[in-house]
């Protein structure tokens, strides 16, 4: 009998399986490294501003009220993006994955991947050049026959470069992120859920709607928050767009500003405390983004007794 | 709740590929008919064309007529979401929708067609259907948990459940106990008994022995070979097919000798 014992092992494998174990631990380590790093940047520098007295700061009230309407304006940008681009994007990952024919999908889907690969100056661009000068006649049409609602309140701006113009920019920039991801959910759908719905009578809107989204949900979720991290965050094709100024309610004149666009804007000439401040209201969006994604979380695993992964 | 299916010259293609051939059958109202065969003979895509199922894969199509009490299922102007709803189907691997509860499953298909239905109604026909498909002593302390926590055997009677809910004319079940093991089998083999006295049941399955308990009537399917049409070699009851065949290949095939 040969003398092959339990005690040996074949070495080579096992040196393998310690590299790689050792370089996904140096991965992950990393990330959190980056994360931390970036974190006590933020925090070491932003708080001369946070400390400061308030006629030091822009504006002169000190730095919550500089911060809050901008922060406002992020939110509502990505909010407007968000309801714009999220029906649109699951439409169309429905329509490619479940309704468009084999060869029509594929394309389709590749066009829209290509809508992610344009760097964002050239979308701030076509807002600020196209876009806005051609929605201007309808945010008049809104300003006469909705202005009663505060945020149609009219005289709408004359070149059109509004914080909704900025939405509807991000919303185009979010939608391929959105539309990708879901597409792919959307054709992972267990072919076994769906041949169950249809088998019991469903039409294919209702096998989408008992088996497909309810299967997609955490994924769409996921999706929707990469895309709105990508809406909050978005700086240059905001900067190009928006006409900025002071909070407004109204959505179609010129006002509102968003954190990001108000760094890069400013971050140039800026100098002493002022970039402090603006260090600071990267901070404010840095935690707005990291509450948003934890909400986003506990949304996925509140019903993860019933997502089908077990 | 019962109506009998006469299936006259059908041919099923996917796209040129001719899969199925020339199959001529009657299948008896409150009975059980199960279909025999090798693999890759064609037996459950004949079972899916008997609720257009078949249709899911792109391009398949059948030629013939397949008739429910008289009335062509591929006749013109004829809805496979209708014929779906009154053909109820039960899968080789169980199949709850996993993001709803016992209870949800249960009614996904009544929801379907009725929307209005009382709290007392749908608990009723929930308890109903699940009796029916002896599940409701194991699950009814946990009707709002989800579907995707019982056993597989379980899974499979509730998948029954769901598809007795609609009260179909008709039930066709591809391989239902093919992933189950053998106690869940035979409590699916003892439901299966119970469903014929209200409906007409139709098994696809590759256990010989369960052919023989459950099935009033037995099909034998095959092929010439690879890349031929299956077709259907002979039908008749069960102890007929079993004990005399009067092909030479059903009694190669049920004797073991090949398959």
């Amino acid at each position: 009998m040969t003398t092959t014992s339990l005690t040996t092992s074949r070495g080579a494998g096992r040196a393998g399986d310690k590299v790689f174990s050792a370089a996904t631990l140096a991965a992950g380590c990393l990330i959190l490294a980056v994360l931390f790093g970036v974190a006590l940047f933020l925090v070491i520098q932003a708080f001369p501003a946070l400390v400061a007295s308030p006629d030091k700061i822009q504006g002169g009230e000190g730095f919550f009220a500089y911060i809050w309407p901008i922060v406002i304006g992020t939110l509502i940008a990505a909010v407007i993006a968000l309801v714009i681009a999220t029906p649109v994007a699951i439409g169309v990952a429905l329509f490619i994955s479940h309704f468009a024919p084999r060869r029509l999908a594929s394309g389709l889907g590749y066009v829209i991947d290509l809508l992610a690969a344009i760097p964002s100056v050239v979308y701030g661009a076509w807002g600020a050049a196209f876009l806005a000068k051609e929605i201007s006649p309808a945010y008049n049409w809104l300003a006469n026959n909705l202005g009663w609602l505060p945020i149609f309140q009219g005289p709408a701006s004359a070149t059109g470069k509004t914080i909704l113009t900025a939405g509807i920019v991000l919303s185009v920039m979010i939608l391929p992120i959105i539309t990708s991801l879901t597409r792919e959910i959307f054709l992972q759908t267990p072919k076994l859920h769906e041949e169950a719905a249809l088998a019991l009578g469903a039409t294919r809107w209702e096998m989408i709607k008992m088996a497909v989204l309810p299967f997609g949900r955490p994924g769409i979720v996921s999706a929707v928050m990469l895309g709105l991290g990508r809406a909050l965050g978005e700086t240059m094709a905001v900067a190009l767009v928006l006409s900025s100024g002071a909070l407004t309610a109204s959505l179609i004149q010129s006002g509102n500003q968003t954190i990001a666009a108000e760094i890069a804007l400013n971050f140039p000439e800026a100098g002493g405390l002022k970039v402090n401040t603006l260090i600071a209201a990267g901070l404010v969006l840095f935690v707005i983004t990291l509450g948003v994604n934890m909400i986003a979380r506990w949304v996925i695993t509140r019903h993860k007794e019933f997502s089908g992964a077990n | 709740m019962s109506k009998r299916i006469d299936v006259k010259d059908l041919n099923v293609y996917y796209s040129k590929f001719l899969a199925v051939e020339d199959v001529n059958i009657s299948i008896e109202p409150k009975s059980v008919t199960a279909f025999i065969g090798p693999s890759g003979c064609g037996k459950s895509t004949f079972l899916r064309t008997l609720n257009r199922m078949h249709e899911v894969i792109p391009g398949a199509r059948v030629e013939g007529e397949v008739l429910l009490d008289g009335d062509n299922l591929y006749g013109p102007g004829v809805d496979p979401v209708t014929v779906r709803s009154q053909i109820g189907m039960v899968f080789q691997r169980p199949n709850p929708f996993p993001t709803m509860s016992i209870r949800d499953n249960v009614l996904a298909g009544v929801k379907l067609n009725n929307r209005k239905m009382s709290k007392g109604e749908a608990d009723a026909l929930v308890e109903r259907s699940l009796r029916g498909a002896n599940l409701w002593n194991e699950v009814k302390d946990r009707l709002a948990k989800p579907g995707s926590g019982l056993s597989g055997g379980q899974q499979q009677r509730l998948c029954i459940a769901r598809a007795i809910a609609v009260e179909p004319q008709v039930i066709l079940m591809d391989e239902p106990c093919s992933a189950l093991d053998p106690i869940s089998t035979l409590a699916i083999e003892d439901l299966i008994n119970e469903l014929k006295d209200d409906y007409t049941v139709v098994i696809v399955t590759h256990n010989m022995q369960q052919a023989a308990r459950v099935s009033n009537k037995t099909a034998f399917f095959n092929i010439a070979g690879t890349g031929k049409p299956g077709r259907l070699i002979e039908y008749g009851d069960t102890h007929t097919i079993f004990s005399n065949p009067s092909v030479k290949a059903t009694e190669d095939y049920v004797s073991g000798r090949f398959g």
